[in-house]
């Protein structure tokens, strides 16, 4: 619902859009500034936006400590893997509910999301000795199949609104042409929910990468994602915020990157069929 | 459209999701359900056995019980409220044509990229500190007392930090909403001499009902379950004064390890979670028909 | 090439190629992320070099977090670490389980009669030890000298409750956000309730009486709590309830509170670089009340091996050079001897060159005061000072916490706190089957 405004609105809404964002933004911009600071000027009373005593030491230090690429392999392969693993799941089960609904389809999409109701803390234990008999512990594979299973119902949710809003006429059509129904999804659809499967895959890397419950549960050294890190640099003995702040903003860099980039494609596709 | 063949494949092509969220609930289900019945407690092994419903009963009779009830339904209804309403405000004031629309955008989706404990940790440390916080430096320098966020307002300082966590995710959703409003509408409703007031109440308000219904559903799934925030900055108290249920069971399981209770905690949970979507849906489910 | 050549070659490659797997043992050790844990992992190259056969894989975890971890781990048996750190309150708890490998078998050189006797104490089990302490604390008191002094007092080495409360009350002043005193008010078994059991046998409180029956409905116990309320309130910063070991720290190095009565380990850091008073502080025991026993407590960070590792021998070995003298004598070289992990070792407190440490001695005096058998005036059925070694102790520490730090914040009287906590401790024992 872009306008043309009047100079003078425009001047105002841009005023206030900007102090409204830096407002939101600024816990972020505070860790990232504290990341810089010294430990004690990190607590300094009162407190100092920009330090004299700048420094760089929070992340040499965070560095050195820990095995930092090793930790950002292991996000990247468990986020990105649930999340292309959900995918190939989720875009037949959505396709099929999207243009051969029941009437179930709606109880089924409720169903799904409801799988997400139980409290993690209740079945840590349970998942635990499962993950243990079945050798799961600790391995990015494990990792991989829980958090896929924990975000197949956004998945799904989120690719079934898209396709819903995909014409049946087309479909019509590509059938006259005597396409198969893999053909179908493969050479009508996808292309045409392609910017829809973007934004699904962004959100749930993005939901992936900052989970830190079962990432922590579930793993010891080998898997060990970014939340891990964190926890390495949380309330040790003796000042910790600069360090902490350094370590998390080494942690969210990656996904802040990723979410400059593709930020177009994440406010254009994030409907989850909100829009009609 | 759909043939005969096209319902069966359909089905199979429904049925892997279908037969792995089976799994992925049923599993977990079936031994919580089984140890909510049992003694189980980690640290002491040989002492097992069948217990009726005394783990229930435990939960049920618990002083704190009601309260945290109370508190889960608090938490999840004030994050939902406040991510509602500035996300809106927030949406329509971005949506504008500003200078460095891009960059905006991105310093409002940030919140979003921060991991849950360290967002926590940051505002308890940070900002909200009664000695070394931002915001007691800012109470002083106007010559007031600091206020003591997490000793006498827990609640709303957890509900807080939620919100901006989640505020994000609300925007955006809401934002492509409203991208997808035709400007001619308004336009025309403006020539028409209707107020911006009368403009977002009649027109902007009801195309967003269906984005509006979405942020509530996906993100009461996710706020029902949350303790980590609280684990982090107030521990459930002062007292149990910001106790909600998820925190309840985290204590059973991780301070207790008193397996079954937690197990006991968790089937309630998803009974409390079950009753707060049957409402959902009954108050909501008809802006998601076509 | 012929074809014999070949073979030989190839025979030897594959012998080589046994010959470093069977030899290089990975381990898996688990860790709090505490300085001294962390330095010990910048010294790394030296275990490598004497044990290049053995690869040390780190898990470096906050303490909640790891706890959880590592408990999870070991009561379903599922042997991801092969040494684990662990403190004195899990150790008679998991020796007794039989979760524990003995470490009766290191060498002679480690020389286990030269670990301090409390700590020894502390982590033995049936003659058996379990875990082999890497550092041990006790509590006392850090002071700031210069308040002191200004205010015209000076801080007795064996303090009693009510100069601590005279002290507090002259050095508070409110306006310049200085607070006589903190202390911790943060819930949990490991924070306030670590600081208040200790507080408590020096008032002659105790949690249970020989048959097991909770005694917070006893006038010990309104003693402690009346005192620390007192105190607190008066004297300590606003928000207190939230103030754990970590706020605590911050507070004291920014020159906030005129005392601080917490670990012996803190000292290092409030005389360290990131303190602002560091050469203004002093050290004293934890007070007493003329009962003949001092609120301090005795905790020893130490390092175990699972029943379920399979790598015990390698375990043992790097147990070994974690906390032998020459690990000792190895961080004074490198970090000089103020960073020595403190409190396990006889040998380091007769060594000179430590004695002149400002803190060394009130270290020693401190944990040498505290009794894990004996802790309080009365008789008890349980070991430890600061916590009851029984497995139910985490879930009743935790209440108990958190409603202690509930009267702090001013939610509840002292009456009200403690008459919930013998009610909620009533419940839990019976649940239990400890009384009926």
């Amino acid at each position: 619902m872009a306008r043309a405004l009047s100079p003078r609105r425009k001047l105002i809404s841009t005023l206030a859009a900007w102090t409204v964002a830096l407002i939101i933004f600024f816990p972020v911009l505070w860790m990232i500034l504290t990341s810089f600071k010294t430990e004690p000027s990190a607590v300094a009373m009162p407190p100092q936006l920009f330090t004299a005593d700048w420094t760089l030491e929070n992340y040499a230090e965070v560095w050195a400590r820990s095995d930092y690429p090793r930790f950002f392999w292991n996000s990247v392969v468990i986020s990105v893997g649930s999340t292309l693993l959900g995918l190939v799941i989720a875009i037949p089960a959505a396709w099929a509910m999207a243009f051969v609904p029941g009437k179930k389809t709606k109880d089924l999409l409720m169903w799904m999301l409801s799988t997400k109701m139980m409290p993690a803390v209740a079945v840590m234990i349970p998942l635990y000795l499962l993950f243990q008999r079945l050798g799961l512990i600790d391995t990015k594979f494990g990792l991989v199949i829980a958090l896929m299973l924990m975000n197949l119902p956004i998945i799904i949710w989120m690719l079934y609104t898209y396709f819903k809003e995909i014409p049946g006429e087309i479909l019509e059509a590509s059938r006259m042409d005597g396409a198969t129904l893999w053909g179908e999804i493969i050479y009508v659809l996808t292309p045409m929910a392609l910017p829809g499967i973007a934004s699904t895959m962004l959100l749930n890397i993005i939901l992936a990468w900052n989970e830190a419950f079962w990432t922590i549960v579930l793993t010891t050294t080998k898997a060990a994602p970014l939340s891990a890190f964190i926890a390495s640099f949380s309330a040790p003995q003796g000042l910790f915020y600069a360090k902490l702040s350094a370590a998390s903003a080494m942690a969210i860099l990656p996904i802040l990157i990723l979410g400059w980039f593709s930020q177009k494609q994440l406010v254009r596709g994030l409907t989850f069929g909100a829009v009609k | 459209m759909s043939t005969q063949s096209s319902r069966l494949a359909a089905r199979a092509m429904v049925a892997p999701s279908v037969v792995l969220l089976l799994i992925w609930m049923i599993v977990p289900l079936a031994m919580t359900l089984y140890y909510s019945f049992r003694l189980y407690r980690l640290l002491s092994p040989d002492r097992t056995g069948w217990v009726g419903f005394n783990n229930y009963l435990w939960f049920i009779n618990s002083p704190d019980f009601w309260l945290a009830l109370f508190n889960t339904l608090a938490l999840v209804g004030g994050v939902l409220i406040i991510t509602v309403v500035l996300g809106i405000l927030i949406a329509l004031l971005i949506d504008q044509p500003v200078k460095g629309q891009g960059f905006l955008r991105i310093l409002v989706i940030a919140p979003f990229f921060v991991m849950p404990p360290v967002a926590a940790s940051i505002w308890e440390n940070l900002f909200l500190h009664p000695q070394n916080g931002l915001f007691s430096a800012v109470a002083r320098s106007f010559g007031a007392q600091p206020i003591l966020f997490l000793e006498n307002y827990p609640m709303l300082s957890v509900i807080g930090i939620v919100s901006w966590e989640w505020l994000p995710f609300a925007t955006l959703i809401l934002l492509t909403a409203l991208q997808s409003l035709s400007s001619e509408q308004l336009e025309a409703a403006e020539m028409d001499g209707a107020s911006a007031f009368s403009r977002f109440r009649y027109i902007i308000l009801p195309h967003m009902t269906r984005a509006i219904t979405v942020v509530i559903l996906i993100q009461t799934i996710f706020l029902l379950g949350i303790f980590g925030e609280i684990f982090t900055t107030t521990q459930g108290g002062p007292g149990s004064a910001s106790t909600t249920l998820p925190y309840m069971i985290f204590k059973q399981a991780i301070a207790a390890k008193d397996i079954g209770r937690a197990a006991a905690g968790g089937i309630i949970a998803v009974i409390l979670a079950n009753i707060v979507a049957y409402f959902l849906m009954r108050g909501l489910g008809r802006n998601l028909e076509n | 090439m012929t074809k014999t050549l070949r073979a030989l070659l190839g025979a030897t490659a594959l012998a080589t190629l046994a010959g470093v797997a069977s030899a290089e043992t990975t381990i898996t050790v688990a860790t709090v992320n505490n300085g001294d844990m962390v330095r010990m992992q910048g010294l790394m190259d030296d275990f490598n070099a004497k044990h290049p056969d053995i690869k040390v894989e780190w898990v470096t975890l906050e303490e909640n977090v790891l706890r959880q971890n590592v408990t999870t781990d070991i009561a379903t048996g599922g042997g991801q670490y092969d040494v684990i750190t662990i403190g004195t309150y899990e150790v008679p708890i998991w020796g007794k389980q039989g979760w524990l490998e003995s470490l009766n078998d290191l060498p002679a050189e480690y020389d286990v009669d030269d670990l301090l006797p409390a700590i020894r104490g502390g982590l033995t089990v049936d003659g058996n030890l379990y875990a082999a302490p890497f550092y041990g604390e006790s509590s006392m008191v850090m002071y700031r000298k210069d308040l002191m002094e200004a205010a015209g007092l000076t801080m007795p080495d064996a303090p009693t409750w009510a100069d601590i409360e005279k002290a507090a009350a002259a050095m508070t002043d409110k306006s310049k956000e200085q607070y006589g005193i903190c202390l911790r008010g943060k819930a949990g078994w490991g924070e306030n309730m670590a600081f208040l059991t200790a507080m408590s046998n020096s008032f002659g409180a105790r949690w249970f009486d020989e048959k097991w029956v909770p005694q917070f409905d006893q006038p010990e116990w309104k003693a402690t709590l009346d005192t620390y309320l007192k105190l607190m309130n008066e004297y300590g910063p606003p928000g207190a309830s939230n103030n754990g070991f970590n706020e605590n720290l911050t507070l004291f190095q920014q020159g906030k509170c005129g005392m601080w009565i917490d670990a012996t380990v803190a000292a290092s850091f409030v005389t360290g670089k990131d303190s602002t008073v560091a050469d203004k502080v002093g050290f004293a025991l934890a007070p007493d009340n003329g009962l003949g026993k001092r609120g301090n407590w005795l905790w020893a960070w130490s390092l175990a091996v699972p029943s379920s590792s399979d790598a015990k021998d390698a375990a043992k070995v790097f147990i070994d050079w974690a906390t032998n003298k020459d690990y000792l004598a190895l961080v004074a070289s490198k970090e000089g001897w103020a960073n020595v992990p403190p409190g396990t070792r006889t040998s380091l407190y007769s060594n000179e060159e430590y004695a002149k440490v400002p803190f060394a001695k009130m270290t020693i005096d401190s944990i040498n005061s505290a009794d894990p058998n004996a802790p309080t005036v009365k008789p008890v059925p349980y070991v430890g000072v600061q916590f009851v070694a029984i497995p139910e102790f985490q879930g009743l520490g935790t209440t108990v916490g958190e409603i202690f730090s509930a009267a702090l914040a001013g939610q509840k009287t002292a009456d009200e706190a403690l008459a919930e906590a013998q009610a909620a401790v009533t419940d839990e024992m019976k649940a239990a089957g400890y009384i009926q």
